[in-house]
């Protein structure tokens, strides 16, 4: 447990929690980032503008963090482009299908105990624990 | 007003998961690694953000929206085959590269080539989702037709 840092996990996890308090006090809805983005997708959707500028705003956060001294480094990706693809291509299918993804149905879900989303992060959570035990443990050796 | 709330909100979510180190997959994996050097920092992130948001919850639910007519609860809630498989096919793609959608978008502003393939395909396959969600619901309108005629 050497790189545990739980201060900061637990500032950035109660921001996420006031997003979704926000967002649902504000406008009604579920800030799920799955569905934000699923939503936009096709020709006459409703609600594309809020959808959009949260889209904005997330991608702002990191950008002016580095303005005031955070530096965000480059994202620590998988060497192999067919392992990049695939993870996306069943990230993609798989949150639209099962409805939600870690924040849809892992807090804002959570969050009012919905069984749908309990389900749904207890099994992702457990097949991405057994994903990463067989690639660094299993076939990683 | 729905915009500037929705920009607000996306904002807030970044700062959080840049704060937590969230959008680091390396991090992630790390914490999904309960069989190597685990680090339980996303279990504080969940933990933080639950407890924060269950309690805004609590505030928003008797309420109507500031910006809106109503809240737009969830209405599902039947556990089915597709939340299973969904949670499943989501579950794998997490587990290989430590990124789920949130971070993933937020991580467009480093511009890494990796990282925009990666959303690439996830849009990509979003897409297919919902172009396969229309054509089963125009089938299924087109069966109770046939049925009412």
């Amino acid at each position: 447990m050497a790189n545990f840092t739980p201060l900061s996990a637990a500032i950035g996890g109660a921001l996420i929690g006031l997003s979704a308090a926000l967002l649902m006090l504000s406008t009604g809805r579920i800030a799920g980032i799955s569905g934000i983005v699923g939503g936009l997708i096709g020709w006459n959707v409703p609600d594309r503008n809020w959808r959009i500028a949260f889209i904005v705003g997330l991608i702002l956060a990191p950008l002016s963090g580095s303005l005031v001294g955070y530096a965000v480094a480059e994202p620590q990706m998988p060497a192999s482009w067919t392992v990049i693809v695939i993870a996306g291509l069943l990230v993609g299918f798989g949150t639209r299908l099962g409805g939600g993804c870690t924040s849809g149905h892992g807090v804002c879900g959570v969050a009012r105990l919905s069984p749908r989303s309990l389900v749904a992060t207890t099994v992702f959570m457990a097949v991405a624990i057994v994903v990463v035990a067989i690639t660094r443990h299993v076939l990683g050796g | 007003m729905l915009m500037l709330a929705g920009l607000i909100c996306g904002f807030v979510f970044g700062w959080g998961l840049l704060i937590s180190g969230m959008m680091q997959p390396a991090k992630v994996l790390a914490f999904l690694d309960v069989f190597g050097a685990w680090d339980p920092s996303l279990l504080v992130v969940m933990i933080a953000a639950l407890g924060v948001g269950s309690a805004g919850y609590a505030i928003a639910r008797p309420r109507a929206p500031l910006f809106a007519a109503r809240n737009m609860w969830p209405e599902k809630t039947t556990i089915d085959a597709p939340l299973i498989l969904g949670a499943t096919m989501f579950g794998v793609g997490w587990g290989l590269t430590g990124l789920c959608p949130g971070p993933a978008i937020e991580n467009l502003a480093t511009l890494s080539p990796r990282l925009v393939v990666f959303v690439a395909a996830m849009i990509a396959c979003m897409a297919l989702h919902s172009v396969w969600q229309r054509r089963v619901a125009a089938q299924q309108a087109m069966v109770t037709a046939n049925v009412d005629g």
